[in-house]
C-alpha cells in the first residue's frame, strides 16, 4: 500500500461542493510529485476556497482577503526550498486582489497559483464575482449583473504568465496532470478551476459546465502566443481546458542579484565587516 | 556657531552644492546640521537647505542666517529679513540687488568659461568657504565622492576660482569633530536595519520615505537583502509579513498615506504574531497633505491603527543615533514578541544630515535565532504561555507544520469560534504588553533638575526642544527641563510620573495641530499639559521659536 504523505482534515464546505474535488487532486498532485508536506506551503486569502490550506496537512498561511500572493511570493523570495502555492477563489484572486494579480505575474516569482473559479461569492452568500456571467440576478445585482466579465486567462497572458492553464473539477485526472505541471512550473503558474457553486450558482452548474469544455489535444500549440489569446476568448458555447500558454522564463530568483547566488536569503548573515564598512563610509 | 541659508529653484544644484560644503565643513571639524526645505517638483519652484556648523553640539536648525547663497533671486526675496547685521548675500551678478549685504560674483559666466555652465555651485562653495575661513584642504577627494569623475577638474577649478574671488568675514572655528559621521536620519534607519538583520525590505516610493528604500536598494547586493519595490503598499506589507513568516528578518516603509493602506495587514501581523517592523516617516495630512514637509500628526493614528486589539510598540525617532540605535532595538523587539513595531520618523529627521558618533552595532540588542523545537509531541505554533510568546518555528526548516490565520484560531493555528478559545488565546497576545512594558526606554530629560517649568515632547522634536531649554535656563536659570519620548507605546510613566509631580507648569511641544501625545499621556496616567506649543504649518518649530513663544506667552 502506498504510503500517503499529506492528510486532509474535515472541512466547512457545502455538501457536493467543487471545493472537495480540488482539495483532493491537489493531495494526488502533491503525492505523485513527492512532496514533502513540511516544505510545502499553502497560501490563501479569504473565502470558501481561501479555506484549502485549512484542511491539507502542510505548512499554512491563512491572511489577507486578497493578499495572499504578496505574502506568498515573499515567503518563496525568503526561501527558495519552499514549494509555495496559493490555493483560493476567483473573488480573492480577481477582485480584491486584482492588482497583486497582475503585478506578480510581472515579477514571476516561482510560485504556483489555483484559482477556484465558480463565478460567485460563497462565503458572502452569493454575489457576483469578477467572473459572473451578464444577466446572473443576486442579492445585490437585483436587475441581474451587467459587469462584463473577467477573462483571466487572456489578462494573465496579457500581462506575460508564462503557464497559463484552465482545468475543471469533472475532468479530475487532467486537473491532477495539470496541477503537477504547473508545480513543476519554473515561474509563476496560473491555473483556473472551474467548479460549480450547488449553492449560490444556479447558472454554472457542473452540467452546464460538463456540456461545454473539452480537452486541447495535442493540435493545439500552446505556445503561440496570438493563438493561445484567441484560443482564451472561447468561453460560452464551448470552453476549452488545458494549458492554454507556456512559455519559458527567467523566474524572479534567477533574475535578483541576491537570490541567483543560491543560498536561501534566510540562511543568510548579516556580515559585521560590511556593516562597520557602510558606517564608515559616512565618516 | 554659523547659520547659513542655500537656495534656488528645484533643479539648480542645491542638493549637490550642500553635499560639497557640509562635507568639508565637518572634514574641517565642525559639527553639521543641515535641514532641507523643498517643494513637492522636479523644476522650480523655491528651495532652500539651512546648512548650521560650530564647535558645540547642534541638534536642530536656526532662521537667523550669517549667510544666504542666492542661487536666484527668490531666495533673497524670501530670506533676506532673516540675515543677521554682518551676514552675507551671496549671488550672481545676473541677480539685481541693491541690498548693501549682498556679495556678487559672476559665477555663471565664470562657469561658462571653465567649459561648464552646471559648476556655478562650486564656485558658490569656494567663496562660502574662504568668507567663513576656511581652507581647500581634501577638496579633491570630497568633490569626488560627490561628483561624476569626468566632472571633477572642472568642479575643483571652479572651487578654487570661487574661493579667490571673495575675501575672508569670519573666522575659522577649531573643532574636533571630524571623525564623526556626516549622515541622514533615514539613511541611518537602514543602516539600523541591516545592522540588525535585515533580509527583506517591500515598499512603494512615497515623500518622505523613499530615501530608506532608496539607501537600502543601494547596499541590498553586497548586504545580501532583497529589496522589492511593490505595486502598492498593501502589497508592500502584505510581502515583509510573509518574508517574515518564511524568515527572513522583514521591514516596511511609507509615509501616512502609505499606512493607511497598510493597516488591515498591521492586525494580521499582530493576529498571526509575526514580527514586522514599519517606519512611517511623517509628513502634513490628511490625505496628500503637503508631501515634502513635515509634521507629527500619526501618533494616535499609529497607536491605534486596525481594528481589533492586539499588542503593538511604537518608537519615536529623536535623532540620528536613535534612527540607527532605534531601529535595531525595533527589530529585537518584533522577533522576541513576535509583534508589529511601529518607527516614527518625519521629512524633518528622515531629511536633515547631522554628524553623529560612529555608529556602534555591538552594543545593541541583538535578535535572537528562533529557537530549534526540542519539545515532544506535537508542535503548537501558538502554545499558550505565561509570557504569552509561543515557540516560532520557520515553515520549511523542521518536520514540523506551522500554520498561521487571520481568524480566530487555537494552538494549532486552525480556525476556530469557540468562546474559551478566543478568550484564551486574546489573553495569551495581549500578555506580551506585560514583557514588553518592562523594556520601555524612559523619555530623555534635558535641563535643571530644579525646574518648575516642564516641557513634554517626542520624535525630531528633541533637538529643538534641547535648544529652547538651553535658550530660556540663560536667562531663567534652572526653571526649565523637558521630558522628549523616544518609545511612545506603550507609553513610558515612571520618569513622567516624579518629573510631572515636580512640574509647577506643564507645556507640550509638538509638530501637530491637537496635541496628540499630551492626549495619549492624560489617557494613560491623568496627567494633564497646561498649556501647548503647537505647529502644523509643514514647518519644523526652532529652538528660538519655541523660547521664544514661551517668553511672550504665546501657548495654546
Amino acid at each position: 500500500m502506498k504510503k500517503e504523505s499529506f492528510s486532509t482534515y474535515e472541512t466547512a464546505w457545502c455538501p457536493g461542493c467543487g471545493n472537495f474535488v480540488i482539495l483532493e487532486c491537489l493531495k494526488e498532485a502533491l503525492e505523485q510529485l513527492g512532496k514533502d508536506p513540511a516544505k510545502v506551503l499553502m497560501a490563501a486569502g479569504i473565502g470558501q476556497a481561501a479555506k484549502t490550506p485549512q484542511y491539507i496537512s502542510a505548512n499554512a498561511f491563512c491572511g489577507l482577503h486578497g493578499r495572499a500572493l504578496p505574502a506568498a511570493v515573499a515567503a518563496k523570495i525568503a526561501n527558495e526550498n519552499l514549494t509555495v502555492i496559493v490555493d483560493t477563489g476567483d473573488g480573492d484572486s480577481y477582485g480584491e486582489g486584482g492588482n497583486h494579480f497582475i503585478h506578480n505575474i510581472r515579477r514571476n516569482v516561482d510560485i504556483t497559483h489555483f484559482v477556484h473559479d465558480n463565478q460567485v461569492y460563497g462565503l458572502t452568500k452569493g454575489q457576483a464575482s469578477p467572473t459572473s456571467m451578464v444577466g446572473m440576478v443576486t442579492g445585490v445585482q437585483t436587475d441581474g449583473n451587467f459587469n462584463e466579465p473577467l477573462n483571466p486567462m487572456l489578462l494573465a497572458i496579457a500581462a506575460g504568465a508564462g503557464f497559463v492553464a484552465r482545468a475543471f473539477t469533472g475532468h479530475k485526472e487532467q486537473l491532477i496532470d495539470i496541477m503537477k505541471q504547473a508545480i513543476s512550473y519554473n515561474g509563476y503558474a496560473i491555473v483556473d478551476i472551474l467548479q460549480p457553486c450547488v449553492s449560490f450558482n444556479k447558472i454554472n452548474t457542473f452540467g452546464w459546465y460538463n456540456k461545454r469544455v473539452y480537452e486541447l489535444d495535442e493540435s493545439y500549440d500552446c505556445e503561440n502566443k496570438a493563438a493561445a489569446m484567441e484560443k482564451t476568448m472561447e468561453f460560452g458555447e464551448k470552453i476549452p481546458l488545458g494549458i492554454l500558454y507556456r512559455e519559458k522564463k527567467l523566474a524572479y530568483h534567477q533574475k535578483n542579484q541576491v537570490l541567483k547566488t543560491a543560498i536561501p536569503l534566510l540562511e543568510r548573515k548579516t556580515d559585521p565587516n560590511v556593516v562597520k564598512k557602510f558606517i564608515k563610509s559616512y565618516i | 556657531m554659523y547659520n547659513l541659508l542655500i537656495g534656488g529653484a528645484a533643479g539648480q544644484g542645491i542638493d549637490t552644492t550642500v553635499a560639497i560644503l557640509e562635507k568639508l565643513l565637518k572634514q574641517s571639524g565642525y559639527n553639521v546640521f543641515t535641514v532641507r526645505d523643498f517643494m513637492s517638483r522636479v523644476r522650480g519652484g523655491h528651495n532652500f537647505s539651512l546648512l548650521r556648523f560650530g564647535t558645540e553640539p547642534i541638534y536642530s536648525h536656526s532662521d537667523s542666517l550669517d549667510g544666504i547663497v542666492a542661487l536666484d533671486e527668490e531666495t533673497i526675496k524670501e530670506h533676506k529679513e532673516q540675515l543677521k547685521a554682518n551676514g552675507f548675500i551671496l549671488c550672481d551678478r545676473k541677480i539685481p540687488s541693491s541690498n548693501s549685504h549682498v556679495v556678487s560674483l559672476g559665477m555663471d559666466a565664470m562657469a561658462k568659461t571653465l567649459g561648464n555652465p552646471r559648476v556655478s555651485g562650486s564656485i558658490a562653495v569656494g567663496a562660502v568657504l574662504k568668507l567663513f575661513g576656511e581652507s581647500l584642504d581634501g577638496l579633491e577627494s570630497v568633490l569626488g565622492s560627490v561628483v561624476k569623475p569626468q566632472y571633477l577638474a572642472s568642479n575643483i577649478k571652479a572651487v578654487q576660482q570661487g574661493y579667490a574671488a571673495v575675501e575672508n568675514r569670519f573666522p575659522h572655528l577649531q573643532g574636533k569633530y571630524s571623525d564623526r559621521m556626516l549622515i541622514s536620519g533615514s539613511k541611518a534607519v537602514a543602516l539600523g536595519a541591516i545592522a540588525a538583520g535585515l533580509r527583506f525590505y517591500a515598499a512603494y516610493p512615497m515623500s518622505p520615505s523613499t530615501p530608506v528604500l532608496e539607501t537600502l536598494a543601494s547596499y541590498a547586493d553586497e548586504a545580501g537583502i532583497v529589496v522589492e519595490q511593490a505595486e502598492d503598499e498593501i502589497a508592500a506589507i502584505n510581502m515583509a509579513i510573509g518574508a517574515s513568516y518564511a524568515g527572513a528578518m522583514a521591514m516596511t516603509g511609507t509615509s501616512g498615506g502609505g499606512f493607511s493602506l497598510m493597516v488591515e495587514a498591521l492586525g494580521l501581523a499582530g493576529m498571526a504574531e509575526i514580527p514586522v517592523v514599519v517606519i512611517d516617516v511623517q509628513r502634513p495630512g490628511p490625505v496628500t497633505g503637503l508631501p515634502t514637509r513635515t509634521e507629527q500628526s500619526d501618533l494616535k493614528f499609529v497607536i491605534s491603527a486596525s481594528q481589533g486589539e492586539f499588542p503593538r510598540m511604537v518608537i519615536a525617532l529623536r535623532n540620528c543615533m536613535d534612527a540607527f540605535n532605534q531601529t535595531m532595538r525595533a527589530f529585537y523587539l518584533a522577533e522576541k514578541y513576535q509583534i508589529p513595531v511601529i518607527i516614527l520618523s518625519d521629512q524633518y529627521l528622515g531629511d536633515a544630515t547631522h554628524t553623529a558618533e560612529e555608529f556602534k552595532p555591538e552594543q545593541n540588542q541583538r535578535v535572537e535565532p528562533v529557537d530549534e523545537y526540542a519539545e515532544e509531541g506535537e508542535y503548537l505554533r501558538y502554545n499558550y504561555t505565561d509570557s504569552g510568546i509561543s515557540p516560532r518555528l520557520i515553515p520549511g526548516t523542521s518536520k514540523h507544520l506551522v500554520v498561521i490565520d487571520s481568524d480566530e484560531h487555537d494552538e494549532r493555528g486552525w480556525i476556530t469560534e469557540s468562546a474559551e478559545v478566543r478568550v484564551r488565546m486574546m489573553d495569551k497576545r495581549m500578555k506580551k504588553l506585560e514583557g514588553l512594558k518592562k523594556e520601555l526606554l524612559e523619555p530623555d530629560f534635558i535641563g535643571s533638575d530644579s525646574f518648575d517649568t516642564l516641557l513634554i515632547g517626542w520624535g525630531s522634536t528633541w533637538g529643538p526642544i534641547e535648544e529652547a531649554v538651553r535658550l530660556l535656563n540663560k536667562e531663567r536659570q534652572g526653571h526649565f527641563a523637558a521630558l522628549v519620548f523616544g518609545d511612545v507605546y506603550p507609553l513610558p510613566e515612571k520618569l513622567l510620573k516624579e518629573k510631572a509631580a515636580q512640574a509647577k507648569r506643564i507645556i507640550n511641544v509638538e509638530q501637530n495641530a491637537t496635541g496628540q501625545l499630551a492626549g495619549l499621556i492624560r489617557e494613560e496616567t491623568g496627567i494633564c499639559c497646561m498649556e501647548s506649543v503647537l505647529k502644523y504649518d509643514g514647518r519644523q518649530i526652532s529652538g528660538e521659536e519655541i523660547a521664544d513663544r514661551i517668553r511672550k506667552g504665546e501657548v495654546q
